[in-house]
């Protein structure tokens, strides 16, 4: 079954607060076998100019499991999850992210797009702290195997 | 070390660079990323939708292509764009698994930034993961 093309442009609810916690973030850079002293270190981020230590670039990937299931799991949408591949993933970054942070984030359906066999759907999703400053834009791009319509 | 916009040419190569991943790497990436599908930490489970073993999830690669950007730059404040194409997955094995990164300066921009592009592969020459970056330098 072919996803609905009529939700393209359809924006969802931003997800509730989520605050960054520092030992997160020097859990995901010891994850990720990072040896940057900025994402573990407080006084080496100060040293490096930096107010506290900051999340490495990918770290915005943790708010993803926090906006994207509305969107995934979106009756209307008609995704079967057991289909998905992450076919791309991009970030524009606004500024650095930092223990402390209130962080939301606010999908919307930007594109399907058929192409063979599969499908490509991405979702775009503005990131901003709770009190409105930008931080982020994330774009994932998301295969669905095998439900493009048949070409006849 | 931060690199200085002037001091880099177009079309530069930069040092090429590997890493190992284990089952165990992906298994605190599940924890850090709060990415928990099986597929990344059961064999068994991998295999039986039809993976050859555990795969790495694309944003563990592009979470290391990352590492190798802002370690040649030297500020991972710097980036101002960061964009990843997985290509093909990370097979890991119990025995682990090695990627090749590889990155040249494509392009030098206005506002001192430059625009990274780089290509993760196997030993063996399958590319996983096609990369771009654009970095402001000092």
């Amino acid at each position: 079954m072919p996803l609905n093309k009529s939700l393209i442009g359809k924006k969802y609810p931003a997800s509730a607060p989520y605050e960054v916690g520092r030992e997160r973030i020097k859990e995901f850079a010891q994850a990720i076998g990072e040896t940057n002293p900025v994402y573990t270190d407080e006084k080496a981020a100060k040293a490096a100019g930096y107010p506290d230590i900051i999340a490495p670039p990918t770290f915005l990937t943790v708010l993803n499991f926090r906006y994207s299931p509305q969107v995934i799991g979106d009756p209307d949408l008609g995704l079967d999850y057991s289909r998905v591949v992450h076919g791309e993933q991009s970030y524009e970054l606004h500024r650095p992210v930092v223990p402390g942070m209130r962080l939301v984030g606010e999908p919307t359906i930007t594109d399907i797009t058929a192409r063979g066999k599969n499908e490509f759907f991405t979702v775009e999703a503005a990131i901003s702290t709770e009190s409105g400053e930008s931080v982020a834009t994330a774009r994932a791009v998301i295969v669905s195997r095998g439900t493009a319509e048949e070409a006849s | 070390m931060t690199i200085n916009y002037a001091d880099v040419a177009q079309g530069e190569d930069l040092k090429p660079w590997e890493y190992r991943v284990e089952r165990v790497n992906l298994v605190m990436y599940a924890g850090a990323s709060g990415d928990f599908n099986p597929i990344h930490w059961s064999p068994e489970f991998a295999r039986a939708v039809g993976l050859p073993d555990t795969i790495a999830t694309g944003m563990h690669t592009m979470a290391r292509i990352g590492q190798y950007v802002t370690d040649w730059c030297g500020d991972p404040g710097a980036v101002v764009s960061f964009k990843n194409r997985f290509t093909s997955p990370v097979v890991v094995p119990t025995e682990g698994a090695t990627v090749v990164v590889k990155g040249r300066v494509a392009e030098k921009l206005d506002d001192n930034r430059v625009r990274i592009e780089v290509e993760a592969e196997s030993p063996e020459g399958t590319n996983v993961s096609k990369a771009e970056a654009v970095v402001r330098l000092a």
